[in-house]
């Protein structure tokens, strides 16, 4: 992109923030499978409408659909924003039915689940054209350098859009969140725990402030 | 000799090529075995292209889909980049092949170790 083209897209950027303020955005939680997405998104949603997104297990690939819960409120001390939030199935750059096998499942459930495990990666990345913001949900417990997580960022950063790392999983006493920080120091990270809800009300902060 | 295929691809060659000539290229590759070498990689909407047309072409039993490791784009910008708000030094070196060939052992910024195995 030339520079003059550049500057006039930002410069867009900077208006569209300053008029959009105070309308609801979009926003997707991102991350590889068994990260957290949908206990995030469902703690989320419960914490301030009472509801739930969807159904969360430890086998890989349980959301295998897009969930946008519309309108969520998020208040923090100071302040108030409104989201769409769209909880996304999990991103990966393979699906080996075999690995459902030894999760315990039936031939028939995986090849059927590593079928719809597919479609549901493909959801995900075509739901990136239209957000505009990403919580990228990453597992404290596992190495941070993942295509996934290099590609999601990669595409928040060309685009120009806020992202927010929500360092999940702090619960477990192998986690290392300072890996994350120290592993892309250029974007916010919140430590949390979504299953135990440690650290959520700095994140609701977070959110609140860095999507408005 | 029986071995593995490495073909390693120059920035010049990538230059030349459209994404999805890029994309076919690649996945081509990777179905027939080979780990396919990138000197200047992808950019970081090729990537998600290339996620997406692999999930096509999974098959049970057959192709579970493709390893890819590449460097995180540079942290470091310049002035004007940060004045522009564009991204570090963009896409780098990456290697991509099977899933059931290609492992990663370990990576970091600006160290990849993998592990290659026959089929």
């Amino acid at each position: 992109m030339g520079i003059i083209k550049r500057i006039r897209s930002n410069f867009s950027a900077a208006l569209n923030r300053i008029f959009k303020r105070g309308r609801t955005r979009r926003i997707g939680i991102y991350g590889p499978p068994n990260a957290g997405k949908t206990t995030l998104a469902n703690r989320i949603v419960r914490d301030f409408t009472g509801d739930v997104v969807g159904s969360v297990s430890n086998i890989p690939h349980e959301t295998r659909r897009a969930h946008r819960r519309e309108g969520v409120t998020i208040k923090s001390d100071n302040s108030a924003i409104t989201l769409d939030i769209v909880d996304t199935p999990g991103l990966a750059t393979k699906i080996d039915f075999q690995d459902f096998m030894k999760a315990g499942l039936s031939e028939d459930e995986s090849r059927r689940r590593a079928k719809e495990a597919t479609e549901g990666v493909i959801e995900a990345v075509r739901w990136l054209d239209d957000l505009e913001g990403v919580i990228l949900v990453m597992d404290a417990t596992e190495d941070p350098f993942t295509q996934v997580n290099v590609t999601v960022i990669g595409n928040m950063e060309a685009r120009n859009l806020p992202l927010l790392i929500a360092a999940n999983k702090i619960d477990l006493e192998n986690s290392a969140p300072s890996r994350i920080k120290s592993a892309f120091p250029q974007h916010p990270m919140v430590p949390i725990s979504a299953l135990n809800g440690d650290n959520i009300d700095i994140l609701y902060g977070k959110i609140a402030d860095h999507f408005r | 000799m029986k071995g593995i295929q490495l073909d390693m691809i120059s920035k010049e060659k990538l230059d030349r090529l459209t994404s999805v000539e890029k994309i076919r290229m690649i996945l081509d590759g990777v179905e027939n075995g080979k780990i396919i070498v990138l000197e200047s990689g992808l950019t970081p909407q090729e990537e998600t292209k290339l996620i997406e047309a692999t999930m096509t072409k999974i098959t049970p039993g057959e192709f579970s889909g493709i390893e890819i490791e590449s460097y995180p784009s540079g942290a470091s910008q310049s002035w004007l980049n940060k004045l522009l708000k564009k991204p570090g030094s963009g896409s780098r070196l990456t290697m991509i092949g099977p899933a059931d060939q290609l492992k990663m052992i370990k990576r970091d910024r600006d160290v990849i170790s993998a592990l290659v195995s026959a089929r």
